[in-house]
């Protein structure tokens, strides 16, 4: 190695200014900017030990009984896109959001905001794919609400979504079980919903194959628990992608990770996108996923159960958790070199160079 | 993925690597040129695989650094305007001016868009024909056809309510100033892959043959940049200084004529201040005369823009090779990735943010 080498993040060319009087719509990129907000703003006015765990649900108690309990809005733009839709993904994305957090999925609620002047028809054909993923999910849809904003005051139809599950008895799982040595797996192939979505908003001709991943991940998750007594921590990597979800566990709970890039699934047309586009793949949305965090000696048994059921058909062990390097994610490259895994300011932008 | 693969392969990677092992002698000191090649060199971590006689110096290629403080300010007062629709390439959206960058002008109502080309840009204006649409024509060579292109169609079809701000940098005047430099370090070089698949690389065999020193024209991916750095040594080591070709499935000595035409048309050599370095004589593009209408430095008058760098950076000193970034005394403390002074930490390619970074590794496996 040259005295003088250094690693330093791959990601947008200029690192931005990160104080700001004002929101930004980096603030909700699922980057760097998003964790300042939650952490600096959020947490701190209502603070209590189920929403510090900053998990994809809180567990809640109740005489006894566990429950996870999630909230999740979805503004896609556009809200019909290769794949799937804004209503498919809000059902999808809540039971997920349980699904990972070991609970098997009880009840949703759904409400719509919607622009004056959306044709009611986009709306019944939202609400027609809401209704049938959550039948496919078998979760029903108990309660919700409905509110009309002025023109401009909304972009065509935003859903708030909520959901509550069941969380078995003696579960313990999430971020703070992760351990050193742990093996990390990924269900299947990263990117394909962000691609999906970014391509189909730039007008970009490359979306022959590239399809949004949206799916329910309930029936993986409790295969997951069923093959994996020592199954540790499930995150779906949403927002910021693979790696806002690595690079927030290895800092929260101050774990090194290390990660070996040709093990990460990554689907050719996604790969070709990201090429043209100038971005990385391990910092794009997906919608149908699961991140896996286990003990060394369930990881085969756990990949072998998720490559049998049609959403895991792919699974990959990508890593795993260390006691070297604390709060630092490396990635071996490619070609046998090393770089630290940043998680993104802001929105991914594509570089010029 | 085919192209791609055979030039990010593992065994090809570490057999260049062998050879540069072996044929290296004594300490050279490399810079590549362009932003893209830093990325690749980060992205794989090929500084930390290279032999440790080898030293590489990230050069001043990444265009969005360099575009001078006084353009970013200029272009930030164009995105105010009222009507404005303003255009860039993504990146440059979060690069700071004195006063915020674009992303933040756009959170108080400037209409800021990312596009991908120019082009697009241009359909923009045509689409708004009640707005006026402004595109920020940065960037080396490489990206200066595709911007001509878009004043030559605007000026052709007589789309007035589209205008170029032009800040475009030349490669070839930035490696003579680098050279001419008191105390200059830089042995060889890794030349600019796409910027000569355009122009070609005639200027630089006259640099080559002026400064006694290897150029290398090289391409981006990782089996590429390794070829590249070994020819360089096999040169340095041989005591020849000529330009080779290393990316020869995209360059041509000649470039390619038709782009270099068109650009010649639209865009004329200009004096260009680059951040961090200063000016440099006849290192820029800007639009010739006939096409001042679509000219937004001319169009729009946003009075007079004074700016300073901050003195204590010496991001200059550190594009050229001749410091590191720990020779600075704001290194860490005042100037960091969050709070940059200068454009070797603004961006994620920059010798000051690299060190930031690696450093903050290092200090945590120590803790």
């Amino acid at each position: 190695m040259s005295s003088d080498a250094a690693v330093i993040p791959f990601g947008a060319c200029p690192l931005p200014l990160v104080d700001s009087d004002e929101i930004l719509m980096g603030h909700g990129s699922g980057g760097r900017l998003t964790a300042q907000l939650v952490e600096q703003l959020i947490v701190p006015a209502f603070r209590n030990p189920a929403l510090e765990r900053l998990d994809d649900a809180a567990l809640v108690e109740c005489d006894g009984a566990r429950l996870a309990f999630t909230t999740d809005s979805y503004v896609v733009t556009p809200i019909f896109f290769r794949g799937g839709d804004i209503g498919e993904l809000a059902v999808n994305g809540t039971i997920n959001d349980l699904a990972v957090s070991g609970a098997r999925p009880l009840a949703l609620s759904l409400a719509f905001i919607l622009e004056e002047g959306l044709p009611i028809s986009d709306l019944r054909r939202v609400i027609e794919s809401a209704r049938t993923a959550a039948a496919r999910a078998g979760v029903p849809i108990v309660t919700g609400d409905t509110k009309v904003v002025g023109r401009g005051c909304a972009d065509k139809l935003f859903i708030n979504t909520s959901g509550i599950g069941a969380v078995p008895r003696g579960l313990r799982l999430g971020a703070r079980e992760v351990r050193p040595g742990d093996a990390i797996l990924v269900s299947g192939t990263m990117g394909d919903h962000g691609v999906a979505i970014l391509s189909q908003r730039l007008g970009l001709e490359l979306d022959g194959e590239l399809r949004s991943d949206t799916a329910a991940l309930h029936e993986l998750t409790a295969i997951a628990l069923e093959a994996a007594p020592g199954l540790h921590a499930m995150r779906d990597p949403t927002r910021g992608g693979l790696a806002a979800t690595l690079v927030e566990i290895a800092t929260r709970e101050g774990h090194g990770i290390e990660i070996d890039e040709c093990t990460i699934p990554v689907s050719d047309a996604v790969r070709g996108a990201c090429e043209i586009l100038g971005l990385d793949p391990l910092l794009v949305a997906n919608e149908g996923k699961v991140v896996l965090f286990v003990a060394e000696e369930d990881a085969d048994a756990l990949l072998t159960a998720l490559r049998r059921h049609s959403l895991g058909r792919a699974a990959a062990r990508i890593g795993r958790v260390t006691d070297a390097h604390a709060g630092v994610v490396t990635v071996a490259t490619a070609i046998g070199g090393e770089r630290i895994l940043e998680l993104p300011f802001a929105e991914a932008l594509p570089r010029i160079c | 993925m085919k192209y791609l693969d055979e030039y990010r392969d593992r065994d090809v990677a570490q057999a260049l690597i062998r050879r540069i092992a072996a044929t290296v002698t004594r300490p050279w000191v490399l810079m590549e040129m362009c932003g893209g090649q830093t990325h690749s060199i980060v992205r794989y971590g090929l500084d930390r695989l290279l032999p440790s006689p080898i030293e590489l110096v990230h050069g001043p290629g990444c265009p969005v650094c360099v575009t001078s403080l006084e353009m970013i300010d200029r272009a930030h007062a164009i995105a105010a305007e009222p009507e404005v629709i303003f255009t860039s390439f993504g990146d440059m959206l979060r690069v700071p001016g004195s006063n915020g960058d674009l992303l933040r002008l756009r959170s108080r109502g400037a209409d800021v868009r990312v596009v991908y080309s120019p082009l697009d840009a241009l359909s923009l204006a045509r689409a708004n024909p009640t707005k006026r649409v402004v595109f920020f024509a940065i960037g080396f060579e490489t990206t200066a056809p595709a911007n001509a292109m878009a004043a030559f169609q605007a000026r052709k079809q007589q789309i007035t309510n589209f205008s170029l701000l032009v800040s475009h940098v030349l490669v070839p005047p930035a490696i003579a100033s680098i050279l001419q430099t008191q105390g200059n370090r830089v042995q060889g070089f890794l030349g600019p892959g796409h910027v000569c698949a355009v122009m070609g690389f005639r200027e630089y065999e006259a640099l080559a043959e002026r400064y006694r020193v290897p150029i290398v024209v090289t391409g981006f991916e990782p089996v590429d940049i390794l070829q590249g750095i070994s020819m360089a040594v096999e040169q340095l080591e041989a005591g020849r200084a000529i330009v080779e070709n290393q990316y020869a499935r995209t360059v041509a000595r000649d470039g390619n004529r038709v782009a270099r035409e068109l650009v010649g048309d639209v865009f004329e050599i200009a004096d260009r201040k680059w951040r961090g370095v200063g000016a440099i004589p006849k290192s820029g593009y800007r639009l010739r005369a006939e096409y001042r209408a679509w000219d937004a430095e001319r169009i729009f008058d946003v009075g007079a823009i004074d700016t300073r760098e901050p003195e204590r950076c010496i991001s200059g000193s550190i594009l050229r090779g001749l410091k590191k970034p720990c020779d600075c005394p704001a290194f860490g403390k005042e100037c960091t990735p969050q709070t940059p002074l200068g454009a070797t930490m603004v961006s994620a390619e920059g010798a000051c943010a690299a060190y930031f970074q690696y450093g903050r590794r290092a200090t945590r496996e120590v803790a």
